[in-house]
């Protein structure tokens, strides 16, 4: 019986690794396929999200353009909460080790984990949001929001009444410092004594922080407050407070409606839509795409009857001459907070100046650090 | 000078409001380890109180209701935790850290379920709890009322009398806590069972039914600080809305050496911190500067570091940490 037993295993044995050669060998055959263009049936494209989709912030923003992928046809999967860690990594190689062949990661901390991975996997086409990395299949992507910030400035300007405006930001970096300072440009060009007052929370979501701050804000005096953060808690505080509030990455009147005016917005499914299409029609390049108002990456979220008379007229004004060119948001003279020239007239910030922002216009009371 | 006094009174009542759910985790965290349970899970319990709670108030509509949810909700927790430690005997610190990560799945899986809210326009939506506000019928009661005259005090007006009827009930708990522990037989009894399970045993105390209770106890009151977050400061729930809180509160228990009162000046103390931050990060103060706000949210931390190194060395018994602390209690052991 015993020999039997063991004569059995042993034919078990040779079976099983039998078959995992013959599994091996069907993989490569299935590699080999996949070369060349991708079809839309073959596509199929994996997100990672920082934070929970449910927010109504900025992972939800990359989402809608995720649906609208779906939409075309494409199949997608997302994971939501993929933390700035090494766990990011290993959420990357599982998703290339599974059947995705093309890769968007959204926030700005994955970027040194596709950077590793991208290598690895030079069949996959990777997507990093907020980031500068380019290669032979990794594209980073992402939209001129600074724009739209403008355009929000001069809502701001156009409906604080002590030109006092609170900013709850996340966290001192160039994306977040754009925005402030290009809001400030926006709000000055209408008011020019106007102030903007920012307080960092160093958190990228965390709805009882924020909240304090836009309190602490409106305690200050502030009675517009705006936000880079995602949660819509400054807004809900400033309902409260009687005061008025704007948004970002999504439109959200419901939560405050009597303080939303309105919300810079992300259209991601813009560049997610050309995106993939390249990859179909074979165009595909390891590029920086950077794109605002004129492109439809970005618009500013539709005014509330929360505004005063005339500020419609007043945005669709400064639209229009973004989008044409002839207004230069960061173009001089500007100088920093402290008073000195940081930019002579005449001059303009290239891109690469405006990736490394790093010093807080005129007009802003705060400090980077 | 007016305007400095205004500040100053809304910067204490902000504190009260900030160590508020606190001071609702360190009393759960005392209950716990007063009968010999190192209790880690205060974050996850709290988190799914506060998912719960704020679940219980959007479809009901009732603030008691919601705030009842919340507790039962975390006592439900607790219980786990219970059944593993005390019958299992399990690990205390692994089943805690358990906890609390199983609480913050458990509280998104929940929280990103949909529910049926009228929208603007009328209708009927489906939508996640992620996106939905707190109704009116739950949040109204539960926000800060003014006492008539009292908070007209100048400075410290607003700080006692400006604030949500769920602050008052903090603090009856924590004194009513505090008589119970040291006033009454069943408190001394539960304290022995901290100091010497063995002993408590063979006095003929119920060693398990009094670490159920104060276990399940426990995770009750850890439940409702988070539903304070969900049902008083925000009024919504989002995912890990505590946001470490349940962590401060472990921190803090030892911070104010295992006693309900002294855990309320903690927790306002940790709160005072948590306000200061950006308060402080636009300010110039004389002499040092500028105080970056990651310095100030390090500082409770540095202060629990300094009372567990002076407990320690003044090796007075009333402020050591129960004797039994973390070790499970075989009744066959010698």
């Amino acid at each position: 019986m015993k020999r039997f037993l063991s004569l059995l295993l042993v034919v078990l044995m040779a079976f099983t690794l039998c078959l995992a050669g013959c599994g091996e060998s069907n993989d490569d055959n299935a590699d080999t396929g996949n070369e060349g263009n991708l079809t839309k049936e073959d596509i199929k494209a994996a997100f990672l999200y920082v934070g929970p989709i449910g927010d109504l912030g900025y992972s939800y923003a990359h989402d809608q353009g995720r649906l609208a992928l779906e939409a075309m046809g494409i199949t997608t999967h997302y994971v939501e909460n993929v933390p700035e860690s090494s766990d990011c990594e290993a959420t990357l190689r599982q998703l290339c080790d599974e059947v995705y062949n093309v890769i968007y990661a959204t926030s700005f901390g994955h970027g040194e984990w596709v950077e590793k991975v991208a290598k690895d996997y030079p069949d996959v086409y990777f997507g990093h949001a907020t980031g500068y990395i380019t290669g032979d299949n990794v594209g980073n992507y992402m939209g001129r929001v600074y724009e739209a910030r403008y355009l929000a400035g001069i809502v701001a300007g156009l409906n604080s009444e002590s030109g006092k405006v609170g900013y709850v930001a996340a966290m001192p970096i160039a994306e977040v410092i754009r925005g402030i300072n290009a809001f400030t440009l926006g709000l000055r060009s209408v008011n020019p004594d106007a102030t903007v007052e920012v307080i960092w929370t160093n958190t990228w979501f965390d709805v009882t922080l924020e909240r304090n701050a836009a309190l602490e804000l409106i305690n200050k005096g502030c009675d517009v407050i705006a936000q880079h953060c995602d949660s819509t808690a400054p807004q809900v505080a400033a309902g409260e407070k009687g005061v008025l509030a704007i948004g970002y990455n999504s439109s959200t009147p419901t939560a405050a409606p009597d303080a939303y005016l309105t919300a810079p917005l992300f259209h991601w499914d813009v560049y997610y839509k050309q995106n993939i299409e390249a990859i179909i029609n074979g165009t595909w390049k390891g590029e920086s795409y950077w794109e605002g108002l004129s492109a439809g990456m970005v618009s500013l979220d539709t005014l509330t009857d929360n505004c005063a008379e005339g500020t419609a007229e007043a945005v669709a004004e400064a639209e229009e001459a973004i989008k044409s060119g002839e207004l230069k948001i960061f173009a001089g003279e500007l100088k920093d907070n402290t008073g000195a020239v940081r930019v002579e007239a005449g001059a303009e910030m290239t891109d690469a100046e405006l990736q490394s922002f790093d010093w807080l216009v005129e007009g802003v009371i705060g400090s980077i650090n | 000078m007016m305007e400095f006094l205004d500040q100053l009174s809304l910067f204490l009542q902000s504190t009260v409001q900030m160590g508020t759910p606190i001071l609702f985790g360190t009393l759960g965290g005392i209950l716990n380890e007063k009968v010999g349970h190192t209790n880690l899970g205060v974050e996850g319990m709290m988190l799914v109180g506060a998912c719960t709670g704020f679940m219980m108030g959007v479809n009901t509509g009732n603030p008691v209701l919601a705030v009842l949810t919340a507790g039962l909700a975390g006592a439900l927790c607790a219980l786990i935790y219970a059944f593993i430690t005390v019958t299992f005997m399990g690990n205390h610190t692994v089943t805690g850290l358990v906890l609390t990560i199983f609480g913050t799945g458990l509280s998104s899986f929940l929280g990103n379920m949909k529910t049926e809210v009228i929208n603007i326009i009328g209708t009927l939506e489906s939508k996640p709890y992620t996106q939905v506000q707190l109704p009116a019928s739950v949040s109204e009661p539960l926000s800060d009322f003014s006492v008539p005259y009292l908070s007209e005090i100048p400075v410290l007006g607003n700080m006692f009398f400006t604030q949500s009827i769920y602050v008052y009930i903090s603090i009856i708990f924590a004194v009513v806590l505090a008589i119970y522990m040291k006033r009454t037989r069943f408190g001394l009894n539960m304290r022995m069972i901290g100091e010497n399970p063995a002993a408590a045993d063979a006095s003929g105390i119920n060693i398990t039914a009094y670490k159920y209770i104060h276990i399940l106890i426990g995770g009750f009151l850890c439940g409702m600080g988070g539903a304070y977050l969900s049902l008083v400061t925000v009024d919504q729930w989002k995912e890990n809305l505590t946001a470490g809180i349940g962590w401060i509160a472990v921190a803090l228990v030892i911070f104010a050496t295992w006693d309900p009162i002294k855990a309320i000046f903690g927790a306002y103390f940790f709160g005072a911190m948590q306000a200061l931050g950006p308060k402080l990060q636009n300010a110039t103060i004389p002499v040092v500067g500028h105080i970056n706000s990651q310095f100030l949210d390090m500082i409770p931390y540095i202060m629990t570091i300094v009372v567990l190194i002076f407990i320690t060395l003044r090796k007075k018994k009333e402020y050591q940490a129960p004797a039994a602390l973390g070790s499970p209690y075989f009744r066959e052991d010698r």
